[in-house]
């Protein structure tokens, strides 16, 4: 009670003040009027006696301002106090004040930006309802994918999940009666959207019970987006038919606006049952070898079951499934995820995490440059403070003044770092990295962003604001007034000195990081990919998307060939089936056996090399070298007995070497024997990263496939050739859609994180070597004022340019010098965590270290270029006579 | 002047209770009560005695109301409340008890200790 009555009262006088100094104001008079009364009693005049009695009344607003102090309402009143002397102060120095808020604007918006990155893809959970107990499974013979009978059989064994609902990619074309356009959407299990537990915006979904076998449940739910979008909000949409690749789909309903599928960066078009995935190309519902038949698998956890126990009950059911078909199935342990990211989680998460680890260097760094800023600011203002301490003025009261301003500035970097990261992140999340691939980074900042960085903001200021306090408590009024502003040039290590140090330091960090990463991105475009991405356009032909039967499919293939072969220019021509190598990171393995192995079980494959099925012509077109033996010809089709060509390293793990391999026997999973006919060079075939893998080509002739990029070699201008493709393939069918592309831009994909990761670390490592110019410069132009007054005694005595720069700057170069050193060991030893996000990482690069030294060099110079022209230009006389 | 004492810390609240107890005073009468029952002996700056006023209102030891002076002049005047009254009691006991053993042990002679 006593309590909430003293918090009223404060406030009553908060905000009555105005009305409080009235009533002061006239009791004061009234006193003063009693006492001028009685003392013209005894005998002064009245105007005399009004002055007398006003002076001994005494210090009338002194005892005003201990009259607030006393009935309290005083805190708030200083603080505003304190925000306007500060503010005022800050505008006496607006170049320190412009510097401070930058640097801090910049590292407050690195963080931001890289917490709403993280907030986003891994804090976040799915937006659905209970996402807490949603998991994925990743099981089968491969991470993540998995056959179709196989999540059946999981599905009803498995004693963990509620249910279980499962999805795949289902690249179409999209046809609503007049345009077919390619579009990307989820083939989803019939439970899919009763797992998720939503309800749709518009019409109905499709459930489990919609499902009667393959090709059953021609339906389509559109994501609000694709409804947005495609259909202008047409709620007359439901119920009508729409074709994909060319089979007649009925529109049902529309998912609610905030649900965008089940993968955190792929926005799907629309969502259809997966059992009608056979009729858009190959899909093999009762396959169970076939492990491309789901992506993921998910449901809700049943009450109680930690996800260990489940992961211990999908591999009992993974295992027993591998007993019972020994054939189809290697099953591997098995590993449960949260739903949204799935497979990409782990490297996605480390990179997030390595990305908040380098944003927080920055800020650390801009910390310690404004802790050295405000300490130098401190110094600088010591007479001032002396002064007031001198006059009366508390400590605490000076301190809080200083902190003020320390908040006043973090407060005004953090508002502007959070406005500079929305328009960042906004743009992010509406980034398309790949046109053909709905990518979306669900980055759109939230409550928790502007949290996070003010109180970054908040924290960071009371970190460099409390540098100069130690500076304020020791000052001795007497002995700074007596020693006037030229004051004491310390020999000794200052905190300054070491914030310097450190700052650079953890500059130089970001510096080698970002070079190293630069260096790694710029190695791993010039290492060798087994083929020569220059000079090559692509084109994708979904001949299923204009409804080819896979009869068709060969005779049609060949006839692009041709037809791109016959364009001017043009030196070589291929076709692979699927993707080629690197794109999309969907190369997949097959298993080899030796030719005296009966018993073809998965476990008794002799090796699992990445496969292809390529046309004649494939390895010229794509300027992969054959060391040995043939290529593909025309004649090895269906009829023929089947023939492989293989890269070096299947050779020589499997036959010895290039030339054994040649003419030798092997067994494929269907039973197939199989002749090597020629050794192709080695390449990278999932990612850049990887080590030498065994490669396998097939003639595609043998296995035909409507899905296929046929691969063209010439010289000629990109565009003019991609149009002179595409007018031919139009020519051979108006209706189907093709997707031209040089086979560089398509390596963009697998590119993409390492781009990423390079274009963060470059962004960082530029903020690292500004921020170390800003703090070099401050040290250096304040080490050149404090003895202004040295070095002109120093010219006026005769001195040498140099030996005055030297003087002025030996200083901060040397702390310059031994912070970069320190940096670039530290930033050396870092590549190894750096190696996970960067491909090619490697400290031991001459490169790297040279271009580490010379960047800090130029930093240097340029920051200390000022104070030393400032420097050269003292003029001792005018100096010494200014003192 | 000089032979007037310093005021201790803490005790010119006492003494402004102790002044208005006897009747309802406005600031000026305060300051001329405690010369008049000090005997000129307490050295107080004028202004000295408002914040002072304001805290034991806040205290809510004291009351204020407007009012008008025997000069005819409009003045604020203070008066004790009912727990002005019972604080002025204690802390008069209590300085009492104070004042007495200090006196005491000032006043023992060397050969008694």
């Amino acid at each position: 009670m006593k309590f909430v009555d003293s918090i009223r009262f404060r406030f009553a006088a908060l905000f009555q003040r105005s009305q409080m100094n009235a009533e002061m104001e006239e009791e004061i008079r009234s006193h003063v009027q009693h006492r001028a009364d009685d003392l013209e009693h005894s005998g002064m005049g009245r105007a005399d006696a009004e002055r007398r009695a006003r002076i001994e009344f005494g210090g009338r607003e002194k005892y005003k301002e201990e009259i607030h102090q006393a009935v309290g309402g005083n805190f708030i009143e200083t603080c505003m106090q304190d925000l306007r002397f500060s503010l005022r102060q800050l505008r006496k120095s607006p170049g320190f004040t412009i510097a401070a808020v930058l640097t801090l604007m910049l590292a407050i918006g690195a963080n931001a930006v890289v917490f709403g990155v993280m907030n986003g893809l891994v804090l976040r959970p799915l937006n659905v309802a209970q996402s807490e107990s949603l998991y994925g499974t990743q099981y089968g013979n491969n991470p993540t994918w998995q056959s179709y009978p196989n999540y059946r059989d999981l599905r009803d064994r498995n004693r963990s999940f509620e249910d279980l609902a499962g999805f795949n990619f289902a690249f179409v074309g999209f046809d609503t009666g007049r345009d077919p356009i390619a579009a990307t959407g989820f083939a989803t299990t019939g439970n899919y959207f009763d797992v998720l537990r939503i309800h749709p915006y518009l019409g109905r979904f499709f459930h489990a019970s919609d499902e009667h076998g393959p090709n059953s449940a021609p339906y389509v739910v559109l994501t609000y987006a694709y409804w947005h979008s495609r259909f202008q909000d047409d709620r007359d949409v439901v119920g009508r038919t729409v074709r994909l690749d060319q089979h007649p789909f009925t529109v049902i309903g529309v998912a609610p606006p905030g649900f965008q599928g089940t993968l955190m960066f792929v926005s799907p078009d629309f969502f259809m049952p997966v059992l009608n995935e056979g009729q858009l190309g190959a899909w093999y519902p009762n396959d169970r070898s076939n492990s491309g038949g789901l992506f993921e698998t998910f449901g809700h956890l049943k009450q109680g079951v930690t996800p260990a126990q489940a992961m211990a009950d999908v591999d009992a059911v993974g295992l027993s499934l591998e007993k019972t078909y020994p054939k189809e199935i290697a099953h591997k342990h098995t590993n449960l995820d949260r739903v949204g990211l799935t497979s990409f989680g782990p490297p996605v998460r480390a990179f997030v995490v390595g990305l908040m680890m380098l944003a927080s260097l920055i800020l650390l760094a801009a910390c310690a440059n404004l802790g050295s800023l405000f300490a130098a600011r401190a110094a600088d203002r010591s007479r001032e403070v002396a002064l007031r301490l001198a006059l009366g003025s508390s400590r605490t009261r000076i301190l809080r003044q200083l902190l003020t301003e320390a908040i006043l500035i973090s407060f005004g970097g953090g508002v502007l770092g959070l406005v500079g990261s929305f328009a960042l992140l906004r743009r992010l999340s509406t980034w398309q990295p790949m046109p053909s691939v709905p990518i979306h980074l669900p980055v759109t900042p939230d409550a928790k962003l502007y949290v996070f960085a003010l109180v970054m903001a908040l924290v960071s200021g009371f970190l460099f604001g409390i540098v100069p306090v130690r500076q304020v408590l020791r000052a001795n009024p007497y002995e700074i007034v007596k020693a006037g502003s030229s004051g004491r040039i310390g020999r000794r290590l200052t905190v300054r000195d070491i914030l310097l140090v450190v700052q650079i330091a953890i500059c130089a960090v970001l510096v080698t990081s970002s070079m190293v990463a630069v260096r790694g991105l710029v190695r791993s475009l010039h290492s060798n990919f087994g083929f020569e991405p220059r000079n090559t356009m692509t084109a994708a032909v979904n001949l299923a998307m204009a409804d080819y039967s896979i009869e068709k499919v060969p005779a049609m293939q060949r006839r692009m060939i041709d037809a791109m072969a016959a364009i001017h220019g043009v030196e070589a021509v291929g076709m692979v089936n699927a993707y080629p190598p690197l794109v999309y990171a969907s190369a997949s393995r097959r298993n080899v056996f030796k030719d005296e192995t009966s018993d073809l079980k998965p476990a008794n494959a002799a090796i699992a090399p990445y496969s292809f099925d390529v046309s004649p012509g494939y390895f010229e077109a794509a300027g992969t070298s054959l060391l040995a033996g043939r290529s593909f010809a025309w004649s090895d089709d269906k009829n023929a007995p089947a023939v492989a060509v293989v890269n070096r390293e299947f050779a020589t793990r499997i036959f010895g070497s290039v030339t054994n391999a040649v003419g030798r026997n092997m067994k494929l999973q269907d039973g197939t024997r199989a002749q090597v006919v020629g050794v192709v060079e080695d390449g990278k075939y999932l990612g850049l990263t990887e080590a030498p893998e065994p490669a396998m080509f097939l003639a595609a002739l043998r296995s035909p496939y409507a899905q296929s990029y046929l691969i063209v070699r010439s010289k000629r201008d990109p565009q003019q050739l991609a149009e002179a493709m595409r007018n031919k393939l139009r020519e051979l069918d108006a209706g189907l859609p093709v997707d031209i592309q040089t086979w560089t831009s398509l390596l963009g994909t697998v590119l993409l994180p390492s781009w990423l990761a390079t274009m963060a670390l470059g962004v960082m490592g530029l903020m690292g070597a500004m921020l170390s110019i800003t703090g070099i410069f401050g040290m250096a132009a304040y080490a050149v004022s404090k003895r202004m007054r040295e070095l002109g005694i120093r010219m006026a005595l005769g001195a040498k340019r140099k030996e005055v720069l030297q003087a002025a700057l030996g200083r901060p170069l040397k702390l310059l010098a031994f912070g970069s050193a320190a940096g670039l060991l530290l930033g050396l030893l870092g590549t190894k965590v750096l190696a996970y996000i960067v491909y090619q990482a490697t400290p031991k690069d001459p490169l790297v270290m040279a271009g580490v030294v010379l960047a800090m060099l130029v930093l240097g110079l340029l920051a200390t270029w000022i104070p030393a022209q400032r420097a050269l230009a003292v003029n001792p006389m005018i100096l010494l006579r200014d003192e | 002047m000089n032979d007037q004492a310093q005021l201790l810390p803490g005790t010119l609240d006492l003494l402004i209770l102790r002044a208005v107890s006897l009747g309802p005073l406005h600031g000026y009468g305060i300051l001329l009560r405690i010369g008049q029952i000090s005997a000129n002996a307490l050295l107080i700056e004028q202004g000295a005695l408002y914040p002072g006023l304001f805290r034991l209102v806040r205290q809510g030891l004291l009351k204020a109301s407007w009012g008008t002076s025997e000069n005819n002049r409009r003045a604020k005047f203070y008066e004790l409340t009912v727990a002005g009254r019972k604080r002025l009691q204690e802390e008069t006991d209590s300085w009492n008890r104070l004042a007495g053993a200090i006196a005491a042990a000032l006043s023992q002679q060397p050969e008694e200790v």
